[in-house]
């Protein structure tokens, strides 16, 4: 059931990229039902009962393995953590052979989060077990822009036609092209926003539009994914400083309340309080950080399930427990 | 070694600006005549040339051989072997080996192996700097009389300026060839393919043209100071060839490689990840591609050469950042360079060898590269119509990381000589 068939994704969730219109929404709205499973007093579904999963982390992520673990144990998977330190990667076993060695234990699925852009294929390509991309390198992290753009649906509706400007250090973003991608296929308009020493080359090819400065891109936008500045960037050189990156980029209170429309302030998270965001927008009327944070798990539940064979139209009595 | 009568072949030499149908008599390991129905002497072997292509040996001045310290990848000896497959009677072995060829011992190690393989000759190059570091100046007497032809720290720029104004004036004493790996190191910023739109959906961090470009157009300036001569390797970008062409108008002594995986392919290839793909520089745009391509036909880029780069697969079977830069290259250069230059009408045959003989030897001063009488019996025979498939499983290199795979390509060394004796061939 967990291998390679005719499953409505395919056998692997690399990125978003990868997938048509038709699929997306499929996952948004598989995601509805599952939803529901997290608001129970028991938070449990037995879709997935007797299926093993791997969760091999290479890159440290709290949030983002707790989100799988629960929704791979709210429905009943028996799940295994992996994480860099301990592991034989450390004693340099090759990604290969930590793939094989997966295999040859039967694993159902394994959710893979490594450093280098690329790995998830590069798993993908080598074992039989469904793979799900948690993020590689600076690549996608397709479960992150399925969540935002299931968040951006839930308060604002259908995604053709809005404007969404993902603001920050995009060059280093696997989640800003996950967003882009995603986004684009359901119809939306989207730009990017943020110094030109952190865009990506020829993001415009893309079919973005670039803004050079935080004031136009909101007076552009129905909504804002401000993505994390990562500390070490100013060491690094790419920006001067931290306060001029918050004077010049930052989402602060006074620049979102001149927005001539409501706008929307997701952030995938972790937060640089007084960074990126200022933690009276991030804690403010405009935030859902933490609506993308309980969409979450519910998007994740959804691919999961649709990894394992389970059909979109099934989901709905799948939440039950009574679905395949 | 027994005479030799090369008989009824196309020789193709142009040296000589010849371009006919001749024999070729190799006698004591250099080359005794070339003319029409020569005598062979008593005991000579005979070989029936017609249909083929007869041409002094080609040269390859950038490969990596490997050895000493990293066997299994290629070693001294497999790595001459495949020179001579793929229709090389000489090859230049770069120094970045374990340790470094950076000391008149290391030179004369690999002199002694590359006598020893009794295959294509093998022509150590120095080190620039001790230990590649980029500081302090090798012991270029040494390494010249230990054997060097070339001093090189290719596999890693030249990054101080002042340091490489002193190779170039210091190198002029022996009249030494500096040979160049022009990157800057602060630009390409641990990059692993060339910048732009594919390297941006992949996410990958990309290596500008302008890391190249900088380089380039430092180095020819500081060539043109000192009047040293410099040698700038695998060019792959447009304005490089272009810088390269008006410094030769300026009169700066500059020769220049072409690869042929740069005048082949461009950064499409690396599509989903593929590590075989990757080297450094990296493979760029079309525009680039197609720049070296012309700078390869009007001999801006006078030298073709392979950087011929075994890999184990186990290393490049990683995710693409991990895996480290490079294709071999020394079996398939003759077909690529036929398929893509000759067969498409851009370049003749003659200009071909010239490429690809010729100017090679004549850039690192190297014996050979003509078969005017009393050179070296270096001579390779080539099959000009037969068509084949790429199958790296067949390479006689130790390595197989190439992107050629199942390519079909035209034109085949058939026979190599060096020093009249066959050491790749039907015979050998």
């Amino acid at each position: 059931m967990a291998h390679a068939n005719a499953a409505f994704l395919g056998k692997d969730l690399l990125g978003l990229e990868d997938l048509t219109a038709e699929q997306i929404t499929a996952i948004l709205d598989t995601a509805e039902p599952f939803k529901e499973v997290s608001e129970r007093p028991v938070k449990k579904v037995p879709v997935l009962r007797g299926k093993t999963i791997v969760n091999a982390f290479f890159e440290n992520s709290t949030r983002t393995r707790i989100s799988f673990e629960f929704a791979e144990k709210r429905m009943a998977a028996d799940t295994v953590n992996i994480s860099s330190s301990g592991s034989s990667v450390q004693k340099g076993e090759t990604l290969v052979d930590t793939a094989r060695n997966l295999e040859a234990m039967r694993i159902d699925m394994v959710v893979i989060r490594h450093g280098s852009s690329g790995s998830a294929r590069f798993l993908a390509e080598r074992i039989q077990s469904n793979v799900i991309n948690a993020g590689d390198g600076k690549h996608e992290h397709p479960t992150q822009g399925l969540l935002d753009l299931l968040t951006i649906r839930d308060h604002r509706g259908p995604i053709a036609g809005l404007r969404v400007c993902i603001v920050g250090d995009v060059l280093h973003s696997r989640v800003a092209r996950s967003n882009i991608h995603g986004l684009r296929k359901l119809g939306a308009e989207v730009a990017v926003c943020g110094p030109q020493t952190l865009m990506p080359p020829a993001i415009g090819e893309l079919g973005v539009t670039v803004f050079k400065r935080i004031e136009e891109a909101i007076e552009w936008a129905d909504v804002l994914n401000v993505l994390r500045l990562q500390l070490e960037r100013m060491k690094s050189g790419f920006i001067p400083s931290l306060r001029e990156y918050n004077r010049v980029f930052g989402v602060t209170r006074a620049r979102v309340e001149r927005a001539p429309r409501d706008l929307l302030v997701l952030h995938p998270g972790p937060m640089n309080r007084g960074v990126e965001i200022d933690s009276d927008v991030a804690d403010g009327p405009h935030s859902v950080i933490l609506q993308q944070v309980t969409n979450g798990v519910a998007v994740r539940m959804a691919v999961l399930y649709l990894l394992a064979g389970g059909a979109p139209e099934q989901a709905e009595a799948a939440k039950t427990g009574g679905g395949e | 070694m027994r005479p030799v009568v090369i008989r009824g072949g196309r020789v193709v030499d142009p040296s000589q600006k010849m371009d006919a149908v001749l024999d070729v008599h190799l006698h004591d390991g250099v080359v005794a005549a070339v003319g029409e129905r020569l005598d062979a002497p008593e005991g000579a072997e005979e070989l029936d040339a017609s249909g083929l292509v007869v041409a002094p040996g080609l040269v390859d001045v950038h490969v990596h051989l490997r050895e000493p310290g990293q066997e299994h990848k290629e070693t001294i000896a497999s790595g001459a072997r495949a020179a001579a497959a793929g229709g090389f009677t000489a090859v230049v072995a770069m120094p970045n080996t374990d340790p470094p060829i950076d000391n008149p011992g290391t030179v004369g190690f690999v002199v002694a192996e590359g006598r020893r393989a009794g295959a294509a000759r093998v022509y150590p190059s120095g080190c620039i700097t001790v230990g590649q570091a980029g500081e302090q100046l090798t012991e270029f007497g040494e390494l010249v009389a230990a054997g060097a032809v070339c001093v090189t720290d290719d596999g890693r720029p030249v990054m101080s300026a002042a340091v490489m104004r002193m190779a170039l004036e210091y190198a002029l004493a022996f009249d030494l060839p500096v040979a160049v790996h022009e990157e800057d190191l602060t630009l390409s910023r641990g990059g692993s393919m060339n910048e732009g739109l594919i390297a941006t959906r992949l996410g990958l961090t990309g290596i500008p043209n302008a890391a190249e470009d900088v380089m380039i157009a430092r180095d020819l300036m500081l060539a043109e100071l000192t009047g040293g001569r410099l040698h700038v390797q695998h060019v792959s970008t447009r304005l490089g060839v272009e810088m390269i062409r008006v410094a030769r108008s300026r009169g700066v002594r500059v020769s220049a490689e072409g690869t042929p995986h740069h005048f082949t392919l461009t950064d499409a290839a690396v599509d989903s990840y593929r590590t075989d793909a990757k080297m450094n520089p990296p493979l760029r745009s079309e525009a680039d591609r197609d720049a070296v391509r012309r700078g390869v036909a009007d001999g801006t880029l006078d030298v073709i050469a392979t950087d011929h780069a075994p890999h184990h697969y186990d290393e490049k079977e990683q995710a693409f950042d991990d895996a480290p830069n490079g294709i071999v290259g020394l079996e398939t250069a003759l077909g690529l360079a036929y398929t893509e230059l000759v067969a498409t009408g851009l370049i003749d045959l003659p200009t071909l060898v010239e490429r690809m003989s010729c100017a090679p030897a004549r850039a690192l001063s190297l014996p050979g590269g003509t078969l005017r009488p009393g050179s070296p019996a270096d001579v390779t025979l080539i099959d000009t119509r037969e068509e084949w498939t790429v199958d790296p499983a067949r390479f006689v290199s130790l390595s197989r990381n190439t992107p050629f795979g199942g390519r079909r390509l035209r034109g085949r060394a058939v026979r190599t000589l060096v020093g009249g004796i066959t050491v790749w061939g039907p015979t050998a």
